[in-house]
């Protein structure tokens, strides 16, 4: 009963009235979450795509988790706070929207493969750094994220086609 | 002229489909942006290098042989992606100033990263040993991606 409270408080509130009143505040925050989220789903799947050994072959692993993953985590940040003021504008909307909801569960997801890979699978990886003989587990978690993000970026354009 | 035009092809058969079967626009739509996604992120990745902003223990010759490869690969699932939709509309894409804004700078910064690549294939140390045309042409290209992909979006609001 709590959350559909805290979803019209969001939405009445002097953010999500703005946001939803605006004619160009909207698209504008829009276009930042588009921005960051194609920046967060293009550099992770560089990761996993060397994870299925299909890219940066020469690249040891280690190198390229250093140098990818804080432009993923920045760019992250970015897509969450402009994808939650766009939740304010319609907050209740969005929360009984089917694809919205799924989005959310994938991202939970994407969460739990990646915190599992990192704490995880990952801690092996001086075995694995440099060479082609990648572990299973690692190739399962490169592939279950590319996955999940083809259907978090499948969801979030749904949500813009239902009622 | 292109007004009537865009009648026509939308009274066409394929436009009539993509119009009526509801999944399709935001199906395509998807693959688009996951393109963009690959693209973006590749563009982002060598114009930072040219930039001197990251990427800096490795050549500039190496990374655009790395990234700018994907780029030929997934520009023309974009192109074929983007036909469809506009296919489906016509009008909302082809009269709308977004869009036409979105193709002079996507023509632009195709240009910008055919010289970039071509330079360098031929002198690997080209970009290298010219950091200011470098920074400056990295600039651009980052830039003209960001408007690119903020004009694809303001097409829905025209």
């Amino acid at each position: 009963m709590v959350i559909p409270e805290i979803c019209a408080w969001l939405e009445n509130s002097s953010v999500g009235t703005a946001i939803r009143q605006s004619t160009w505040l909207f698209p504008t925050i829009e276009t930042v979450h588009v921005l960051a989220t194609v920046l967060v789903v293009g550099s992770v799947t560089m990761l996993d795509l060397r994870l299925l050994n299909l890219a940066s072959r020469d690249r040891s692993v280690t190198e390229l988790h250093r140098e990818i993953l804080p432009w993923t985590w920045a760019s992250f940040a970015v897509a969450v706070t402009a994808g939650f003021l766009l939740f304010t504008s319609s907050a209740t909307k969005y929360y009984h929207n089917v694809p919205f909801r799924i989005k959310m569960v994938l991202l939970v997801l994407v969460g739990l493969n990646a915190a599992f890979f990192e704490f995880r699978t990952f801690r092996s990886v001086a075995s694995w750094d440099q060479g082609r003989r990648i572990p299973l587990a690692a190739k399962i978690a490169g592939t279950v994220g590319i996955l999940l993000w083809i259907f978090v970026v499948a969801c979030g354009r749904w949500i813009g086609f239902t009622k | 002229m292109l007004e009537r035009f865009c009648d026509w092809l939308s009274n066409t058969p394929i436009s009539l489909t993509i119009q009526t079967v509801n999944w399709i626009i935001p199906a395509v739509q998807t693959v688009h942006i996951l393109c963009v996604a690959l693209v973006m992120s590749s563009m982002a990745m060598l114009d930072l290098r040219l930039m001197q902003l990251a990427g800096m223990r490795q050549p500039i010759s190496r990374m655009i042989n790395r990234f700018v490869p994907w780029i030929w690969f997934v520009v023309p699932i974009l192109l074929a992606t983007g036909t469809i939709l506009t296919i489906g509309e016509p009008s909302r894409e082809l009269l709308n100033p977004y869009f036409r804004a979105k193709m002079l700078m996507l023509v632009t910064v195709l240009i910008i990263t055919f010289v970039i690549q071509r330079r360098s294939n031929k002198d690997a140390t080209y970009w290298d040993s010219r950091k200011v045309a470098a920074i400056l042409l990295g600039a651009l290209s980052l830039l003209l991606w960001v408007g690119i992909v903020s004009a694809g979006r303001w097409i829905a609001y025209y």
